[in-house]
């Protein structure tokens, strides 16, 4: 017998017999002809697309292709930070609709992911920045969502190794929010593939999309570097990738794509217990479970598809870090790398048909796409399956710009480098 | 096995980058050992026959030295103490200074009995993924009881708990060719570069030059190779145009030629020196590369390959030849080729015993043969090390031979090698995957750029002769494309031999008929990743090299997977049948050796985070014992505390009031300042702003507002006419260097063809507004008498060009913020601290007092003017209140996308005021307006306060707010929730002008 | 990265401020409504070679029109926005 559901007792069968029985977490499909849906991007955005589609919408014929390797992409290279700590009512209740789903995951999909509920603490250093996260805060508090103003002392008594008495922007306080947190990314992306595997999802990959098919105005498959796939409903979830793939159905995007870097230092006896925020320039931080700290900053600002940043925003973010918290001067940095982020006009993303028949687009995730996975996947499963938005997802349409409805947090206006 | 023998220590022989005149004191794990000048901590630790230096990550299992160089994956220490205390510092890479302190890490109650050294046992539970498949059960404990046992667990060594005492620096430097590596190809490359006259920088990371030469055993010109290396070293010191720097890391390659080096300034002192920084940052922008970085040996993947006395063998020559240590007594050489054989007559000619020489290479290698002979030891070709044993290091090694039969033999030393890895980290940063070379079984780079060449063992090239051409060439080559061309080329030495390598890809000695037999064979050592963890990984599906590398942790140690990547994949080649270059290799992330946070932060931390601006009357305010806040980079005086004030509060309402009922002054020198120029001025504000400006007459100001393209609000502030042509722009403080982009853009990409200059003048002026009753007197006792500023000659609004003082230039302008009667005037910056001193003076008898940002802050909201909190970037002209501002009559910025339907709707929140039903009840900025009577949710939520106050002259809180039709609502009486601190208030909705709505003050 | 100023020559990237896309082009005040959404909002976005506005804030003051590859951030070419705009108005 193997081991395919992850328990107690299939662990120590395995154990005992060498770790022998394990099966593959997924199966390596071939494409078939046709589909009754076909996710384009296996990244865990497409992954949980397809979980929810076969798990809560009983769709049976779904395939998700992937060019590379699954969760290759920002599922695999952000700073795995979770949290619902937003101020606008289009995106509070799914960000929060994201966070409840968290929190039920690993007994849902049977595969631990980590999450690690250990709070988000956003740090204020002026009457301003104080105003406006409580405003914030309150505005979660009115959605039903966890949130807190902590004064100085109080984040002293959290987090006393911050730097408080010798700042060019001292620390006032903070908004905290407990139920924030990380987890394991990578996870995410193999285990929705190992459960939406389990419901009959194939997962092909190595199939890169080179076209898709429109007849008569209407979607009916996909070219791809393994053959043509028949779909009844295509739905993409590329990211980063998002303007070239939706050029191949003609369609122009509100999306820039650009590069953010991710940092993580050498592993370090556990001192930071929370994810932490700088108000005061663009560093935040969380230590990981095997010690590293993990941490990042602002993007680069420039439309880049090379996963790669360069030095200014480096330097930006590490003296950020040394800012806020001077005892890691001697600590190194071990990697930094970098993503595509689909950078959207308003900074909010966009889940909705597209004017192509039968064709459905999940993008412009910005640099928060993680936090997003399950309630994207969810509510992109609504929407392929009921061709209508899910609840918590009404604001996410692409036709916003044209009516002014944007959802812009960081009030910067069409300027995708500054959300 | 940390008791040193009870032998003295080897004598020291032949090692040519010790100086053993010079003997050193250090500590490790607090106990003192003697070492040299030269010595790095391992090769003291070594020479002192210290083996146990650290623990493994999940395991615990007791680790040595493996290399001697920056790829050591377990040798990692604690060095120093307190706030310098550095954790991770990789022993092999260590200088030894006097009084140095190093200690072991990951290990409790001590490095030789580690307690966690049990979770060895629990092996067959902690394999591949085992952490995605357990602990989930019941939910509520991971993060109560998992998650903090595998925290307790984590990391390895300890960050230091002080802020870091240290001074770092950030530099830049420019070259045509920098040269990154002096071994024999970076050497030569430098000098052939230098010889035609390109300026050149060679970067090498250790703290001597040389490389390999130092290693290795070798001549050339029939001196021993490292003389040459030394020579030209010398060479290269004396020429003008070469800047040659030690202590350097080229850790990363950026675009446009962009090099990031670490160099170490002072790491090996015990302190820096006066007024040097621990270690300086460069950005190194070159022309031309020539990466020259060398290789790195890789392990043999075998049972119980990781104790203490396993080295590889390149590294073995190391110690032996560079320091004069030989790592063991007894020694097993195992090698896949004839570079590790080497490691046979250098240790034998180091006195060791040569106990067994094992030929992993089907065919029978002669040269193996004859050293075997030569030393007396056994030889098994075609053999593997089966097994080790041994405590807390190698005591003995199992040797199975070609049959498969094993047999024992005592040693204290096996060394390693399976062949070498280009160290091509620098190749792959800009996203160029190496290929596999069959030849040498290793990844070589592939990248073609114009700008970058590849020399030396980097390339693949693994001979000391063939080495120096490539890097001559390669040197010469960069140094042409820069444009410089030599006329002779540069001579090199002659190698002493005809060096070998004949390699055959063996990855491993395990046993694949029976793998259980033996104990774990360890790939990557420090997170302790066995075969059996790929095996299992390959097993599961995670067979892309990406996914084994998440799944196991393959690599992604503080090494990196210098000495593991290339073995795994080759096992996961084979554990999945495919090739190796089917399989694939991981990109090499920057940077390519960790580097300090502190140096790459350099100056910029604390205080020196950012750069303070301060305004013209800086140094005075300070004087007047004012309280500063930060707005954005500007320290600006908050409050004037006066004696006897114990609360800030009372000192501003005392400010509040002494403008309301006298006058004051405040420095507003940080709004932004722009002068515009030029016949089509007009023409261009009409464009920036939505209001009409070519009407506005010469001599008067007027408040604009201007739009992002989107149609949402982006700056206000006024403008005056000085001239026909000639405009002073004020725009808010945050927003200055936004603003002067905006205009830019739109003179220069879209309205070229309009004839405008402007300028930025916010640090050319000092500006301060005199606001209350009495500013016009106040004002008259400076203002020179030729100019008349009565009510009727210059009423509000106004604006002039005016002397003060007897002929001094300035500006006025009539502009009220307060809503008092109130004037801005400008001087030169350079006039400000004295304009401040002047105004006590001739305002004493009006009772002047200066006030500070929070009383501008509270009159504002007195007077109903949108700052900062309602400038936020989401809101319109509408929701301010002056959607009727916008001109119907002329184009405009932002003019087409506001009036888009979710722009104009009316029920967006709308600028509104509100007072407090009970005057004390405090009104908090952020909190929501809800109904009365509505429950606390956000489908009732209906607007917000965006900036509240105490106000002195209304007696009462007040505030301002933005509320879903709200102008139609005065009157009623709101609920303010403030869910975080569990508060609901009701307030009154109001004009958002609180004083003098009629602006009778104003126009006094 | 590097960019080469027509005036002030090659500097680095931390001078400059980037805006997006060159190619846009600011429609006449009476276009129709989607006109304007496209080219306030909707962007090509494209792999490889992309025409795009950096100001140079911390040089000279300059708007540039860059020509860079985005998949390697290589710079082919850059000019002033004023030129290369009066030169595409001159219809050369």
């Amino acid at each position: 017998m193997s081991s395919k559901h992850y328990s107690l007792f299939s662990l120590l069968r395995e154990t005992l017999r060498g770790n022998t029985g394990w099966k593959p977490a997924w199966r390596k499909a071939s494409p078939q002809s046709s589909y009754d849906v076909v996710i384009v991007g296996g990244g865990g955005h497409g992954l949980a697309t397809a979980y929810y589609l076969a798990k809560r919408y009983g769709m049976r014929r779904i395939a998700v292709v992937e060019k590379g390797w699954i969760g290759g992409g920002n599922v695999g290279r952000n700073t795995t930070i979770v949290r619902s700590n937003y101020l606008l009512p289009g995106n509070v209740p799914f960000y929060e609709c994201a966070m409840k789903l968290w929190e039920g995951l690993e007994q849902d999909i049977n595969y631990n992911a980590m999450v690690s509920q250990r709070g988000i603490l956003n740090l204020f250093h002026n009457d301003a920045q104080r105003n406006a996260y409580i405003r914030r805060g309150n505005s979660m508090r009115l959605h039903g969502v966890d949130a807190d103003i902590l004064d100085a002392a109080a984040v002293r008594e959290k987090l006393p190794f911050l730097n408080f008495d010798n700042a060019r922007f001292p620390i006032q306080g903070g908004l905290l929010q407990q139920r924030g947190g990380t987890v394991r990314h990578d996870a995410v992306a193999w285990g929705y593939a190992r459960a939406a595997d389990q419901l009959g999802v194939d997962i092909i990959e190595n199939c890169e999309v080179t076209g898709i098919r429109i007849e008569n105005g209407r979607t009916t498959g996909v070219e791809t570097s393994r053959g043509f796939i028949g779909a009844g409903k295509v739905g993409l979830a590329c990211a980063g990738n998002s303007s070239r793939v939706a050029a191949m159905a003609g369609l122009r995007l509100p999306i820039e794509s650009h590069v953010l870097q991710a940092f993580v230092s050498e592993g370090l006896k556990p001192f930071i217990d929370c994810v932490v925020t700088f108000g005061a320039g663009h560093f935040y931080v969380s230590q990981s479970d095997k010690g590293g700290l993990v941490f990042g900053g602002d993007i680069d600002g420039y439309n880049s598809y090379a996963q790669r940043g360069n030095l200014p925003v480096v330097e930006d973010v590490i003296s950020g870090g040394m800012a806020l918290m001077p005892r890691i001067g001697r600590v190194r940095l071990l990697r930094h790398w970098g993503g595509l982020m689909d950078m959207s006009m308003d900074g909010s993303p966009i889940i909705d048909k597209t004017p192509v028949e039968q064709l459905y687009l999940n993008a412009g995730w910005c640099y928060g796409g993680f936090k997003a996975t399950p309630a994207s996947g969810l509510c992109f499963a609504h929407l392929l399956a009921r061709d209508e938005p899910h609840e918590v997802a009404t604001a996410f349409r692409l036709d916003r710009f044209g009516r002014g409805a944007v959802i812009d947090e960081k009030g910067m206006g069409a300027q995708p480098n500054l959300h | 096995m940390n008791t040193p023998s009870k032998l003295s220590p080897p004598k020291r022989t032949r090692a040519n980058g010790v100086d053993t005149s010079k003997a050193l004191t250090f500590t490790f794990d607090g106990r003192a050992y003697t070492a040299y000048e030269g010595d790095t901590l391992a090769s003291a630790l070594l020479a002192n026959n210290v083996r146990l230096t650290g623990r493994s990550f999940k395991y615990h299992r007791p680790r040595g030295i493996l290399s001697a160089g920056p790829e050591e994956p377990n040798a990692l220490m604690e060095l120093r103490t307190g706030a310098r205390r550095e954790p991770n510092s990789r022993a092999t890479v260590t200088e030894v200074f006097h009084g140095l302190s190093a200690a072991s890490q990951n290990r409790w109650p001590s490095l030789a009995f580690d307690a966690l050294g049990v979770n060895g046992l629990l092996s067959p539970v902690f394999t591949a993924g085992f952490y995605y498949k357990t602990f989930m059960w019941p939910a509520c404990f991971w993060e109560k009881v998992y998650e903090p046992m595998i925290r307790n667990a984590a990391g390895l060594g300890r960050a230091a708990k002080e802020a870091d005492p240290d001074h770092y620096e950030q530099a830049n430097a420019f070259c045509d060719v920098l040269v990154v590596g002096s071994g024999p190809a970076g050497l030569a490359a430098a000098l052939s570069a230098a010889e035609t006259g390109a300026r050149v920088i060679l970067c090498e990371q250790d703290y001597l030059t040389g490389g390999r030469l130092r290693a290795e055993n070798i001549t050339l010109d029939n001196k021993p190779a490292w003389q040459w290396g030394e020579e030209v070293t010398a060479r290269l010191r004396a020429m003008p145009n070469v800047r040659l720097m030690t202590r350097s890391c080229v850790f990363g390659r950026y675009d446009g030629g962009t090099f990031g080096v670490i160099e170490r300034v002072a790491d090996h002192l015990p302190q820096p020196e006066e007024n040097q920084p621990r270690q300086r940052y460069w950005r190194i922008v070159a022309k031309q590369c020539v990466v020259a970085t060398g290789a790195i040996e890789r392990p043999v993947v075998f049972p119980n390959n990781d104790r203490p006395g396993v080295m590889l063998a390149g590294s073995v020559r190391t110690y032996i030849n560079r320091y004069g240590v030989a790592p063991g007594r007894k020694a097993v050489i195992y090698t896949n080729n004839d570079d590790g054989l080497r490691t046979v007559t250098d240790l034998y000619q180091a006195g060791a015993d040569i106990v067994a020489i094992v030929d992993a290479r089907p065919v029978p290698s002669p040269l193996a043969q004859s050293l075997a002979q030569q030393t007396g030891a056994f030889l098994f070709p075609g053999g593997r090390i089966s097994n080790t044993l041994g405590r807390l290091g190698v005591a003995a090694a199992v040797i199975g031979n070609k049959a498969g039969k094993d047999q024992r033999f005592a040693c204290d030393l096996i060394a390693v090698s399976g062949g070498w890895n280009p160290d091509l980290a620098l190749t792959t940063h800009h996203g160029t995957r190496p290929v596999y070379n069959e030849q040498i079984a290793a990844f070589v780079p592939s990248i073609k750029a114009h700008d970058l060449h590849i020399a030396g063992m980097v390339a693949g090239t693994l001979t000391t002769r063939d080495t120096l051409h490539e890097g001559a060439e390669a040197g010469r080559k960069a140094a042409a494309a820069c444009g410089f061309d030599s006329a002779g080329t540069t001579e090199l030495p002659s190698a002493g031999v005809d060096e070998t390598y004949a390699i055959h890809p063996t990855w491993s000695g395990i046993d694949q008929t029976a793998p259980q037999k033996a104990g774990k064979a360890f790939i990557d050592f420090q997170n302790d990743v066995t075969a059996k963890d790929v095996k299992q990984a390959a097993q599961e599906g995670f067979r892309s090299v990406e996914h084994l590398k998440r799944y196991t942790t393959l690599g992604m140690a503080t090494d990196q997977g210098k000495t593991s990547n290339v073995n795994a994949l080759a096992m996961l080649a084979e554990f999945t049948d495919r090739t190796i270059p089917e399989t694939g290799t991981t990109l090499i992330r920057p940077p390519a050796q960790p580097v300090t946070l502190g140096a790459i932060a350099g100056p910029n931390r604390e205080k020196h985070f950012k750069p303070t601006r301060l305004p013209p009357t800086h140094q005075w305010a300070t004087e007047q014992n004012a309280v500063f806040t930060s707005n954005g980079l500007w320290q600006r005086a908050q409050w004037y505390p006066r004696a006897g004030e114990t609360h800030w509060l009372e000192t501003v309402n005392r400010e509040v009031n002494t403008v309301r009922n006298a006058v004051g002054f405040c420095d507003v020198t940080t709004l932004g300042k722009i002068d515009i120029q030029g016949p089509d001025a007009a023409s261009f504000l009409e464009k920036l702003y939505v209001n009409a400006w070519q009407k506005l007459a010469v001599g008067r100001a007027r408040y604009g507002l201007m739009l992002r393209e989107d149609g949402f609000a982006f700056d206000d502030g006024t403008t005056a006419r000085l001239s026909p042509t000639h405009y002073v722009m004020t725009t808010t403080t945050a927003n200055a260097g936004p603003a002067m982009q905006h205009l830019e853009f739109c003179h220069q990409v879209l309205w070229p063809e309009l004839d405008v200059q402007f300028i930025s003048v916010t640090d050319e002026w000092a500006q301060i507004a005199v606001a209350g009753p009495n500013s016009r007197e106040v004002i008259r006792q400076l203002i020179d008498p030729a100019f008349d500023i009565s009510n009727e000659a210059f009423g509000y609004m106004a604006a002039a060009e005016i002397t003060i003082c007897g002929g001094q230039q300035a500006r006025l302008f009539r502009l009220s913020f307060s809503g008092e009667l109130a004037y801005e005037l400008a001087v030169p910056a350079r006039f400000g601290d004295a304009l401040a001193r002047r105004l006590m003076e001739v305002g004493a008898p009006y009772g002047i007092a200066p006030y500070g940002t929070e009383a501008l802050g509270v009159m504002r909201i007195e007077k109903g003017h949108p700052a900062g909190p309602e400038l936020n970037g989401q809101t319109t002209a509408h929701d301010l209140g002056m959607g009727r501002m916008l001109s119907s009559k002329k184009e405009f910025i932002g003019k087409a996308m506001a009036a888009r339907p979710a722009l104009t709707d009316p029920r967006r929140p709308t600028l509104v005021g509100l007072r407090p039903v009970v005057a004390t009840d405090a009104l908090v900025a952020g909190s929501h307006l809800l109904p009365k009577g509505s429950p606390a949710s956000a489908e009732y939520d209906q607007g917000w306060i965006s900036s509240s106050a105490w106000s002195p002259t209304c007696n009462s809180w007040i505030a301002l707010g933005f509320l879903s039709e709200g102008p139609s609502r005065h009157g009623e009486i709101i609920a303010v929730h403030n869910p975080l601190s569990g508060t609901v208030t009701e307030a009154e909705i109001v004009s958002p002008v609180f004083v003098d709505p009629e602006g009778k003050r104003l126009h006094a | 990265m590097r960019i080469t100023c027509p005036h002030c020559g090659s500097r680095g990237l931390e001078e400059f401020t980037y805006r997006g896309d060159a190619t846009v082009r600011r429609p006449a005040p009476d276009a129709p409504h989607d006109a304007w959404v496209d080219y306030v909002y909707l962007r090509d976005n494209p792999a490889g070679l992309h025409k795009e506005l950096w100001y140079h804030g911390n040089g000279c003051r300059s708007w540039i029109v860059a020509e860079r590859n985005t998949i390697t951030h290589e710079i082919h070419s850059t000019r002033l926005a004023t030129e290369a705009l009066s030169e595409e108005k001159s219809g050369s």
